[in-house]
C-alpha cells in the first residue's frame, strides 16, 4: 500500500524520529511505512490521520490506485 | 509515552530479560553439573536445583512476554515471525535429528544441539527480518 507520509512529514518539517516519537513507535517502523514495506494497523493509521488532521484515505492509497 | 519514557522502558524490560536469562542459564549449569561436581548425586539437592532452574525459566518466559509487549507493531511482527521460523526449524530439525539417532546414523543425540539450532535460526530470522524492513 502506497502512502503520502514522506510528503506530509516534509510539509510539517518533521524528521522520521519526530514522527516516530509522536506515534510512539520506532524510527524503523516509520521508515518501513513510508517505503510501503509495512502496512500499519488501523489504530496506528488513525493516529497518523489525527496527527496530520487528514482522513486516512488522504494518507494511504488503496492498491488499485497505486 | 514520550521518547525518553519509551526508550527507558525498552531498556528496562531488555535488562530484565537479560537478568532472568542469565539466572536461568546459571541455574541450568548448576542443575546439570551440580550433582556430579558439587553435591555428589544428592537427590534432594538435585531436585532443589531443578526446581530453582524451572522457576527461573518461568521468570525468563514472563520477562520475554513483557519484552514483546513493549515493542511496537513492526518490531513485534519481526520477533514473532522469527519465533515462528525458529519453532518450525526446531520441530523439523529436532525430529530429523532424533530420527538420525534412532536409525543409528549418529552415536548420540544431545538436547543442547536442538537448543543451539533453535537459537541460531531465531537470530538469523531476526536479522533477516530487521534488514527486510530497514
Amino acid at each position: 500500500m502506497k502512502n503520502k507520509l514522506k510528503v506530509l512529514r516534509a510539509e510539517r518539517d518533521m524528521t522520521q524520529a519526530d514522527l516516530a516519537d509522536a506515534l510512539e513507535v520506532s524510527r524503523q517502523t516509520v521508515n518501513a511505512i513510508e517505503k510501503g514495506k509495512f502496512d500499519p494497523s488501523l489504530p496506528l493509521a488513525f493516529k497518523l490521520a489525527q496527527l496530520f488532521e487528514l482522513p486516512i484515505e488522504k494518507i494511504f492509497l488503496p492498491s488499485e490506485v497505486e | 509515552m514520550k521518547k525518553e519514557e519509551r526508550s527507558d522502558q525498552i531498556k528496562k524490560v531488555t535488562k530484565n530479560l537479560a537478568f532472568w536469562t542469565l539466572l536461568w542459564v546459571f541455574s541450568l549449569a548448576l542443575a546439570t553439573f551440580g550433582p556430579k561436581f558439587l553435591w555428589n548425586e544428592n537427590t534432594v539437592l538435585s531436585t532443589l536445583a531443578i526446581l530453582l532452574n524451572t522457576s527461573f525459566g518461568a521468570g525468563m518466559i514472563w520477562a520475554n512476554i513483557k519484552h514483546l509487549k513493549i515493542l511496537d507493531e513492526l518490531q513485534k511482527k519481526i520477533h514473532l515471525e522469527a519465533m515462528g521460523i525458529a519453532l518450525g526449524v526446531g520441530i523439523v530439525g529436532g525430529l530429523s535429528y532424533s530420527a538420525m539417532y534412532i536409525a543409528n546414523i549418529i552415536p548420540t543425540a544431545e538436547i543442547g544441539i536442538l537448543v543451539m539450532i533453535i537459537s541460531v535460526s531465531y537470530m538469523i530470522a531476526l536479522t533477516i527480518g530487521k534488514k527486510r524492513y530497514a
